[in-house]
């Protein structure tokens, strides 16, 4: 398996290391002026400049650039992606075309584009017949355009303090998740010998953990928010999003032990690894499938457990009564505004894009495609001499394409069922999902002992 | 958690409209309910009193915005009674045709409206969907979606289009199919189950003492349908059967109101069937003295206006009794003792008109 297209920390560092080198011109300079005035060679300024252009700098300062682009991959791209498909999805679904506002909308280029012959031709008059991918960027300007307020009465630190609580813990997860063989920031390289042959493969072996972990932090800021807002319709949805995480957290846990009887590890990249193995079930391999986790038949319970809780994790419909806007008017989001509150809301969608992302990683074979397309394109290093390898159908292209899969199924079922109601909602965590998800854990142990899988 | 009063209203979500449920919770438990109302007062009986007979139906038609025809059609009925005067066979089928027309488009913007307070945002869009084809055929007889003004002391406002029957036959045809596909995505569903069945039940009897009337009383098992029991216009030449469920919670009114609309449906088709041929109105006189009250099967309940008149070309007195009012203080009965998120589901299901409440 080959053909990841990014390789974040090594992009990164090569960021870093020409943004050092930048940096350590001006003092080149300075260290040529000196040696000309007379200092002794190899100049006084040489040191700095080692350690300015050194590997501890480049790799310290590599890193934080990944993680920044890591997030703007999150919440640039991937988030405007997502709300754009579940804006689009749930109108088709209302039997009606959804939002519209594109290019064509802009006034500025209908006075730019219009007058061209041709070209402008969209342009011309203003139309709400684009794609409606700006109307989300539009959202999110109105937003910042808003005055934040915060309740005279409410607990003013706790109440600036939920927010950032909740963006950061959902950033958390997408440190964690990585996205392909080398688009990832948590973990290392190490050899492993596959086939015989020493090969350098990335390692993380508590990331599953760490996501879990991160997910459990934001139920615990939307109860701070609810309770700092000192208003009776936030505290409500503090509380029941308080009562579902403890209902839903253990269920989540438990059904991925059944998956880690199975895979012996809570690495995300062993877990693709695994599962991009031929199909093998009791002995027999299947043809033509891979080693998905979907397909065994011993986690189908798990895998039904697990998307449940996921869907309870990210508060979507039918789980969304912390924020059941009928009853609790905007539940623990009431006091919040302008872009306060496109952070808590729209970061609900990040908690969904991850929550897909995992179950992709644990169920369906994470990065692993069924091609992996590479074109020989000339190396523009060397000015057209010889050729690389440029990935077509990428392992990136993979994991976004599945994940995105996953989303619509939230969004499908999210907008064609009613809201459960608190009660009910316990219910079917601690009487049913826990009990399933024992079983799940027995049927895989079962199966694991009896060597089927 | 100490028990707490929450304000429901007059700006919350669930409450379609401008009036104001107070609920005392504990935890998450309604303890007590008491709604408050008057937020939409306009005068209504009064500013009748000083407008003629005629130009009254205008008025009521905005009673309630949903059912305007319905509406108006009662305040006829009572004017007719009290200046004695007959409306022409061809006008009574025309109003019951109207009148169900009406019917099922108020209960699609009731089904429009339950939807998203269940959570469940796609019923509002394909309610309003289905919703639009009746405000189109009574476009194409009265010639408005809303607020017809329709409806004529003596008769109707004006005849059938041509082909108007062809038009009401083929709606009714595509609807019927259309209406299997909320039933999947409402009661075919677990979760609207989980949500309906079981929640806000009240008593036959609970339901008659406080004045129930209407979907919400048939779905206590009391098959009380002015239609039948006290029928007006053309209704006792059609044949049709209320729609009676037993059990009295959120499901039953849910249900009732559905087969409600099937029902409508067949009375519309009938009443096209036996539509005679003939004049539409006839010229009542302009002053009326004497009193005399008509009551209706309105799409909430029953309607009831009771007018009296002294011999001037205004009524002395208009008194209107609207089904909401009576039905929305049955409400803390329903709420008592289920959660938060009921109070939604039950108010749902009781479906509320604020216009015709506060008058």
């Amino acid at each position: 398996m080959s053909g990841h297209l990014i390789d974040l920390l090594g992009w990164s560092e090569a960021i870093a290391g020409f943004l050092l080198w930048l940096l350590s011109l001006p003092l080149a300079l300075g260290n040529w002026i000196a040696l000309q005035v007379g200092a002794p060679s190899p100049g006084p300024l040489t040191g700095v400049i080692g350690w300015v252009t050194g590997p501890d700098l480049v790799s310290f300062l590599g890193v934080i650039i990944a993680i920044n682009l890591l997030l703007l991959w999150a919440t640039a791209f991937h988030l405007l992606i997502i709300m754009w498909i579940e804006r689009k999805m749930y109108s088709r679904l209302q039997d009606r075309r959804g939002i519209m506002i594109g290019l064509g909308s802009s006034e500025i280029l209908r006075r730019i584009l219009g007058p061209i012959p041709l070209l402008g031709r969209p342009f011309r008059r203003p139309s709400h017949l684009g794609t409606g991918f700006l109307q989300t960027v539009a959202d999110g300007v109105k937003l910042f355009q808003k005055e934040v307020i915060t309740p005279a009465k409410a607990d003013r630190w706790m109440f600036h303090v939920a927010p950032v609580v909740i963006a950061a813990s959902t950033l958390m997860l997408f440190v964690a998740i990585p996205w392909s063989d080398g688009f990832w920031i948590m973990g290392s390289y190490e050899t492993h010998f596959i086939n015989g042959t020493p090969q350098s493969v990335p390692v993380n072996p508590w990331g599953i953990l760490v996501i879990l972990a991160a997910f459990g932090i934001a139920p615990l800021a939307i109860l701070i928010a609810g309770w700092a807002s000192n208003n009776k319709y936030s505290l409500l949805g503090g509380m029941r999003a308080a009562a579902q995480l403890m209902a839903y957290e253990i269920p989540l846990v438990l059904s991925l032990i059944a998956v880690v009887v199975l895979s012996g590890t809570l690495d995300p990249f062993e877990f693709v690894r695994d599962q991009s193995r031929p199909l093998t079930i009791g002995g027999l391999t299947v043809p033509f499938l891979p080693n998905w986790y979907i397909f065994h038949p011993a986690l189908v319970i798990a895998f039904v457990v697990f998307f449940i809780t996921i869907i309870a994790e990210a508060e979507r419909i039918p789980f969304d009564i912390p924020e059941a806007e009928a009853e609790l008017v905007e539940g623990w989001t009431t006091e919040y505004s302008g872009m306060r509150f496109g952070i808590v809301f729209g970061f609900k969608w990040l908690r969904a894009l991850a929550g897909a992302a995992l179950i992709v990683i644990m169920f369906f074979g994470g990065w692993d495609g069924p091609v992996f397309t590479t074109l020989q394109v000339p190396n523009l290093a060397t000015l057209g001499a010889g050729t690389v390898p440029l990935p077509v159908l990428f392992q990136e292209f993979w994991f976004t394409v599945k994940i995105y899969v996953v989303f619509i199924v939230f969004v499908w079922i999210g907008w064609s069922v009613p809201r459960i109601r608190i009660d009910q909602i316990l219910n079917i965590g601690w009487r049913r999902l826990v009990p399933l998800s024992l079983l799940a854990i027995l049927i895989a142990a079962l199966a694991g002992g009896l060597n089927w899988l | 958690m100490a028990e707490m009063w929450i304000n429901m209203g007059p700006q919350h979500p669930m409450t379609h409209g401008l009036w104001n449920l107070r609920i005392k919770v504990d935890g998450e438990t309604v303890v007590d309910a008491e709604p408050e109302i008057g937020y939409l007062h306009r005068g209504y009986e009064k500013i009748m009193e000083v407008r003629e007979f005629q130009k009254n139906v205008v008025l009521t038609d905005r009673l309630c915005y949903v059912s305007s025809i319905t509406w108006s059609h009662c305040y006829c009925l009572a004017c007719e009674a009290v200046m004695d005067v007959e409306p022409p066979p061809r006008a009574e089928y025309l109003r019951v045709i109207t009148n169900e027309l009406q019917r099922l488009a108020s209960h699609l913007m009731w089904l429009a409206a339950y939807g998203p307070d269940l959570g469940l945002l796609t019923a509002l869009l394909w309610a309003l969907r289905e919703r639009e084809l009746f405000l189109d055929l009574l476009q194409l007889i009265t010639g408005a979606r809303m607020n017809q003004n329709f409806p004529r002391i003596g008769g109707v406002r004006n005849d059938a289009p041509h082909d108007f029957d062809k038009y009401c036959r083929k709606v009714i045809a595509h609807f019927r199919k259309k209406l299997g596909e909320h039933e999947k995505l409402f009661e075919q569903s677990k979760l609207f189950q989980m949500r309906t069945l079981g929640v806000g039940s009240i008593s036959r009897k609970d339901a008659i003492d406080w004045g129930v009337t209407g979907p919400n009383l048939r779905a206590c098992g009391a098959a009380i349908d002015l239609r039948k029991l006290d029928p007006y216009d053309a209704y006792p030449e059609i044949d049709f059967e209320p729609a009676v469920e037993h059990d009295g919670d959120s499901y039953s009114r849910y249900k009732v109101r559905v087969e409600e609309m099937k029902t409508s449906c067949s009375i519309i088709e009938q009443a096209l069937a036996k539509m005679p041929d003939g004049p539409y109105r006839v010229k009542p006189p302009r002053r009326a003295e004497g009193e005399a009250f008509r009551r209706t099967e309105d799409s909430r309940g029953e309607a009831l206006f009771y007018v009296i008149g002294d011999g001037d070309d205004r009524p002395y007195r208009v008194k209107i009794r609207s089904p909401v009012f009576s039905n929305i203080f049955a409400a803390p009965l329903m709420l008592r003792g289920n959660k938060v998120a009921d109070v939604v589901a039950i108010m749902g299901s009781i479906d509320v008109c604020v216009g015709e409440m506060d008058k």
